[in-house]
């Protein structure tokens, strides 16, 4: 007899789907990783082949970390992803809890208001954001993309963060508030422990857009001790003569931070995405 | 002395008025119970004792001191939830010590009033448990412990059992009613279920519409309510309402009975139909039709044997006889 809820045509047609759109999603990742351990000839004669026995070649991963500067852009994009994260989350949570947890006049609209900023790309700004960086002595320091991309996260995290706080028990806060706990403490030690799994969501869903970004390293950070690794990968990009095998080698690497970072991440992600759909 | 004085209280959200008025005098040792259905207010009016509400006006007072302006830690209360809010990352103990800590009570005090407040309610065993280890009934004590070693001047309970199970709730009723005993202290109490309130108030508060319908102890709300809210709301099934002629006999708008004060008998005055018989053992609730009047409830005790459909006379009984005038307020007694 079948289990009444499944049928194995239905459920084939499901697994198919997906299968597809993991090999959609995952063959860029799987192409750059295997040419990056291919020869450059490799790379060129049989793009899309695995390496083999003649082709393979670490010749990238010598170069990328020959160059000697890598290791330096790598920590300067960890410490501006952890750092802004860092931001996003502090300010983003205290800004959610007062939202959720106060009643004040203009509390809806200051809520559409830090809402607005998904809606309009941090990027319109870009000259405005040069002009106040450069005025301020910023350019070329952590601080200067620290600041923006700050500013580019806190508006998910307010509206994330904020939904979640309002679904931590009133009745707790108010326990605590009689126990005579201030109101930094209820936050710090009650709510934010509570909403673990929403503040991990929204460091995955900050972290990764500025792991990446170009832009602004391009325009604010284009020196030589402030360089992040994407930026830093582009310096093997020539307009004439592009050393494949370093760039690949480059972008392979640079995925394993965020890796790391997401599956320190991952375990409360899940919770934090499924959280309300199911209870 | 009065240990809670409430002054002219009111309470509005922008133009929602949600207290209107209430002034109340609660005396020492005194066990109160709130009682109204969902958005009387009844809630509201215990925050606003707490502290954990501003009033929009009025004053509410603790023992002899006014507490309009002190924080909820300073107003010498302690607070009962019915989520039980216990601190998720905190076991038995911190639970029930963080309060004091946070007054910087001395730790061998603090060790001695849990290990008390433990023993009164048997959870020796569960100290070093989190909350999320305990069952509910465990949780619900361990809320009532964490207000008892505050040893504060005033109980607050909110809804304390709404989320136990039938049976945990008689047992944590009669706990309750002990503990208050055992304390003697003065404990205000809110629910929406009107047997809580019969069986545990000293004195209970109707409350309505953000207004107090009447005050006064169980069995004086059962027997003399002062108007139709009151007398459809204490007691249950509710009370019987009649209209009409059989009123107007009676010099009233309406008349109120309660079933276990109708009979069924050959020379009753009314006749009705029966439309539903409900056995329950120990007494038989027997709905019947009334023309003009409705469902009527009877409650006869033991068991009695009537079938849907069959044509009955009923009888009050005239001393109980309830009487409201066309403002729905009682009217004195026919002597």
């Amino acid at each position: 007899m079948r289990p009444a809820r499944s049928s194995p045509a239905r459920t084939g047609l499901v697994h198919l789907a997906l299968i597809v759109w993991t090999i959609v999603a995952l063959s860029p990742v799987i192409l750059i990783l295997m040419n990056s351990f291919k020869s450059r000839a490799g790379i060129f004669r049989e793009p899309l082949m695995p390496p083999t026995g003649s082709t393979f070649s670490m010749i990238g991963y010598q170069t990328v970390l020959g160059e000697g500067h890598f290791i330096r852009y790598f920590g300067n994009s960890l410490i501006v992803t952890l750092v802004s994260i860092f931001f996003v989350l502090l300010f983003g949570a205290m800004a959610a809890f007062a939202l959720s947890e106060y009643r004040f006049r203009l509390n809806t609209a200051l809520g559409l208001f830090l809402a607005l900023g998904i809606m309009i790309p941090i990027r319109l700004g870009t000259i405005g954001i040069l002009q106040m960086m450069a005025a301020s002595g910023l350019v070329d320091t952590h601080l200067a993309l620290i600041l923006v991309y700050t500013a580019q996260g806190i508006p998910l995290a307010v509206f994330i963060l904020a939904e979640f706080m309002q679904q931590v028990s009133a009745d707790l806060k108010n326990a605590a508030r009689i126990d005579g706990l201030s109101e930094y403490t209820i936050f710090f030690r009650l709510v934010l422990p509570l909403v673990r799994p929403a503040m991990a969501t929204v460091a995955v869903f900050t972290m990764i857009p500025i792991w990446n970004d170009l832009w602004f390293p391009l325009i604010l950070a284009p020196g030589e001790s402030t360089r992040t690794v994407t930026l830093g990968a582009q310096l093997f990009l020539g307009q004439f003569v592009t050393n494949w095998n370093a760039v690949l080698s480059a972008l392979s690497l640079a995925i394993l931070p965020v890796l790391i970072l997401y599956f320190i991440f991952s375990r409360q992600l899940i919770r934090g995405i499924t959280a309300g759909a199911v209870k | 002395m009065a240990s809670l004085a409430l002054e002219k209280v009111t309470k509005s959200f922008g133009k929602t008025d949600v207290i209107k008025g209430v002034d109340l005098d609660v005396r020492e040792g005194e066990f109160i119970v709130f009682v109204g259905p969902s958005g009387c207010g009844k809630s509201t009016l215990l925050r606003i004792i707490a502290g954990l509400e501003d009033q929009t006006s009025g004053h509410v007072r603790i023992g002899d001191q006014v507490v309009d302006a002190v924080p909820p830690a300073k107003r010498g209360i302690a607070m009962v939830f019915q989520s039980y809010a216990l601190y998720p990352h905190l076991n038995v103990r911190g639970n029930m010590g963080l309060a004091l800590k946070q007054e910087g009570i001395p730790k061998a005090e603090i060790e001695a009033r849990i290990k008390k407040a433990a023993d009164i309610l048997a959870l020796d065993a569960l100290l070093d448990r989190r909350p999320s280890e305990l069952s509910g009934g465990q949780r619900q004590r361990v809320a009532i412990g964490r207000a008892i070693v505050r040893q504060p001047k005033l109980f607050l309970f909110d809804e304390p059992l709404s989320n136990l199970d039938a049976a945990l709730r008689v047992n944590t009723r009669i706990e309750i009613a002990k503990l208050h005993r055992l304390l003697g202290a003065t404990l205000v109490y809110v629910t929406h279920d009107q047997t809580e309130a019969m069986t545990l108030a000293d004195r209970i508060v109707v409350l309505n519409g953000g207004r107090i319908e009447q005050v006064g102890s169980p069995m004086e709300l059962y027997k003399n309510p002062a108007n139709l809210f009151v007398a459809g709301f204490i007691g249950s099934p509710k009370m019987n309402f009649i209209g009409g002629a059989i009123a107007a006999e009676h010099g009233a708008q309406t008349l109120g009975i309660r079933p276990e004060n109708l009979e069924i008998a050959a020379d009753g005055p009314w006749s009705a139909m029966v439309s539903h018989v409900e056995h329950l053992g120990s007494d038989t609730y027997v709905y019947v039709e009334m023309a003009e009047h409705g469902l009527i409830a009877a409650r006869i005790v033991g068991e009695a044997l009537h079938q849907p459909g069959e044509m009955v006379r009923l009888k009050p009984v005239p001393e109980f006889l309830h009487l409201f005038d066309e403002n729905g307020l009682a009217l004195p007694r026919p002597a």
